[in-house]
C-alpha cells in the first residue's frame, strides 16, 4: 500500500493527520468546553509559544546543547570501548557484562545520585545521564559494523599486503560507518529525552524539563505545553540531522 | 630469455583441522608454472583448487613442502606484491568508485597521486571502463564489476595472476566475451596466470596447461598440454581441436574414456 502511494501523499497523509488533531483539539476545549482545566486551548499554546519565544529558545539551547554534550561523548567512549572489543576477545569479554549493566540501569534511578553529586549549579549530572544513556545502542552497533567485514575483502587487503592500520582504515572503519550512523540515530533521541527527564530530578533551575515542571505545577499549562513543543523539536532536530547524515553514509549500496 | 619460473611448488600439503578430525586438501602437490604462461586448476568441488591457488597466494599456509614464487618464499612474494589476484566475487568496496578501486593497491603502497591517476586510466583502457571511473560498483554489471577486479590485480603490473574461479557467477555470454578478453590481456602483460574453474571448456580455452585435481585428498592427477600458442580467437571455440582438448580433459577428470553421444 505504502509502496504505490504517491509522494505528495506521503507529506499530505500526515500533515493531514495533524491538522485533524489540532482541530478535535480546538473542537473540544474552545467550542464544546468538555476539557479539564489542565488541557489548555491550542491557540493559547500558541500565543505562549509566541510571547515567551525568548525564555523558550534559551531553555531549548541548554536542554538540547547537554543532550548534545552527552550525546557526543557517550558515542566518543563508545567509539573507542567498541574497537577495543573488536581487536581483542579478552576485552569484549570483560565489557559485555558491563555494557549490559549499563543497559538496564534505569535512567531516572541514578539521576538523582548524579545530580546530588555534582551539584545544584552543575550541568555535568544531566550531559553524564545524556552521554550513558547514548553510550549502549552506540556502543552495540559499532561493535557489530567492525566485525562486518567480509572475507573476500579481508583476502583482497592480505593479498595486498596492506598493514593492520591499513586495513582498519580502508575497511573495517568505512565497513562500520554505517552502523555507527544507526546507532548515533537511535542514541540522538534517546540523549534528548534522557537530558530532558534528568532536568526533573534537580540541578540548576534552567532546561525545558525543569521549566516544564514548574509550570504545569504552578498552573500555567499552556505555557508548560508550549515549553513541551520546544522539547518535541530538539527532539526532531536531532533525529533529522543523524537521519540525514545515515542516509548521506549508506547510499552506496553493497554489492 | 631464459624461461623464469613463476611458481615453483614440491610436495606441497596441506592440512585443515577440523572438529571431526583432520582435514587433506592437499597430499604431495608438484607444480611448476613459468613466467608468461597460462595455467589452469581443474576438478571437482573439494579437490583442493582454490586451497592451492590460497596457498600460492600466502592467504594459507602449506603444513609441509616447499613452495617459492619466483624463488621467494609465498609470504615474501605477498609482501612484495610480485602477484596479483581475483576472486570468484569481484569483491570490490561499494563506497569507492571504480577508480578509487582499481587504485587500491597503489594507494596501500603509497603511490602518489598523480602517478596514481595515470595507471588507473591505463587500467581503465585495457580493461574497457574508461567512461565508467567515476562510476560506483552498484552501478555496474556483473561482469563489469568483475573488470575493474581484473583491473585491480593487475594494477602494480605483477607478473603473476592469481584468479579463483573469477567468471564463475557470470552468465555464458559475459563469460566467453571475459574469457576472450582475459587472453588478450595476458598477451598484452606477458604476466603467468594460474585460474582455478571447474568449467572444462574455460580451462581449456584459455590455458597452455590444463592441471586436473580430484578429491580426498586433493591431489593433481593429470597435466595435460593444449598447445594453441597465440591462436586464441573465438574461432578457436569452433575447432576441432578444441573440442578434442575439452573431451582429453573430461576423460581426465573422469579416469576414463567418455562415450560421445555423437561426433558432430
Amino acid at each position: 500500500m505504502s509502496a504505490t502511494l504517491p509522494s505528495w501523499m506521503r507529506f499530505a497523509a500526515p500533515v493531514g493527520v495533524g491538522v485533524i488533531i489540532v482541530a478535535l483539539w480546538f473542537l473540544i476545549v474552545d467550542v464544546l468546553h468538555a476539557a479539564p482545566r489542565a488541557l489548555p486551548s491550542p491557540v493559547a499554546i500558541i500565543d505562549e509559544l509566541v510571547i515567551h519565544s525568548d525564555i523558550i529558545l534559551e531553555d531549548m539551547g541548554i536542554t538540547g546543547s547537554n543532550a548534545l554534550i552527552g550525546l557526543l561523548a557517550g558515542t566518543l567512549v563508545a567509539i573507542v570501548l567498541a574497537a577495543l572489543a573488536a581487536t581483542a576477545r579478552p576485552i569484549d569479554g570483560m565489557l559485555a557484562p558491563l555494557v549490559a549493566a549499563i543497559a538496564v540501569v534505569p535512567i531516572v534511578a541514578i539521576t538523582p545520585i548524579l545530580n546530588t553529586m555534582f551539584g545544584a549549579s552543575s550541568q555535568f549530572g544531566r550531559e553524564a545521564v545524556a552521554a550513558i544513556a547514548a553510550f549502549v545502542p552506540v556502543f552495540v552497533n559499532v561493535l557489530r559494523g567492525l566485525r562486518q567485514t567480509r572475507p573476500v575483502h579481508r583476502d583482497l587487503l592480505r593479498a595486498s599486503g596492506a598493514s593492520g592500520l591499513q586495513t582498519f582504515r580502508v575497511l573495517t572503519l568505512p565497513t562500520a560507518l554505517p552502523y555507527l550512523l544507526t546507532g548515533l540515530r537511535i542514541a540522538s533521541s534517546i540523549a534528548v529525552i534522557a537530558a530532558l527527564v534528568a532536568e526533573y530530578f534537580g540541578g540548576p533551575a534552567d532546561g525545558i524539563g525543569t521549566a516544564i515542571a514548574s509550570y504545569a505545577k504552578s498552573g500555567h499549562a499552556a505555557l508548560a505545553f508550549a515549553y513541551v513543543a520546544g522539547g518535541i523539536v530538539i527532539g526532531l532536530v536531532f533525529f533529522l540531522v543523524t537521519s540525514l547524515l545515515e542516509r548521506i553514509v549508506t547510499r552506496r549500496s553493497p554489492v | 630469455m631464459t624461461t623464469e619460473i613463476a611458481v615453483q611448488a614440491r610436495n606441497v600439503s596441506k592440512t585443515f583441522d577440523a572438529n571431526s578430525g583432520d582435514v587433506i586438501a592437499l597430499e604431495d602437490v608438484d607444480l611448476t608454472v613459468e613466467a608468461g604462461e597460462f595455467v589452469s586448476l581443474i576438478g571437482p568441488s573439494g579437490c583442493g583448487k582454490s586451497t592451492l591457488l590460497r596457498v600460492i597466494a600466502d592467504l594459507e599456509t602449506v603444513t609441509t613442502g616447499e613452495l617459492e614464487i619466483f624463488g621467494k618464499p609465498a609470504r615474501q612474494a605477498r609482501v612484495d606484491q610480485d602477484y596479483g589476484i581475483a576472486f570468484q566475487q569481484a569483491g570490490l568496496l561499494p563506497w569507492r568508485t571504480v577508480a578509487g578501486n582499481m587504485g587500491l593497491p597503489l594507494e596501500l603502497h603509497g603511490v602518489k597521486k598523480a602517478a596514481r591517476a595515470a595507471r588507473v586510466a591505463e587500467l581503465a583502457e585495457l580493461v574497457g571502463l574508461t567512461d565508467f571511473v567515476d562510476s560506483y560498483p552498484d552501478q555496474l554489471s556483473g561482469g563489469m564489476q568483475q573488470r575493474v577486479a581484473i583491473a585491480r590485480a593487475l594494477a602494480e603490473q605483477p607478473r603473476l595472476l592469481l584468479m579463483d574461479e573469477p567468471f564463475g557467477a557470470l552468465d555464458e555470454m559475459t563469460r566467453e566475451y571475459l574469457q576472450s578478453e582475459l587472453t588478450r590481456i595476458a598477451a598484452e602483460t606477458g604476466a603467468a596466470v594460474v585460474f582455478v574453474t571447474h568449467s572444462i571448456p574455460e580451462a581449456v580455452f584459455l590455458s597452455d596447461r590444463v592441471v586436473v585435481m580430484s578429491p580426498r585428498p586433493g591431489r593433481i592427477t593429470d597435466i595435460l598440454v593444449t598447445g594453441f600458442g597465440d591462436g586464441r580467437g573465438d574461432a578457436l571455440r569452433e575447432s576441432p581441436e578444441y573440442f578434442e582438448r575439452v573431451t582429453a580433459v573430461r576423460e581426465a577428470l573422469h579416469g576414463s574414456p567418455v562415450e560421445r553421444a555423437n561426433e558432430r
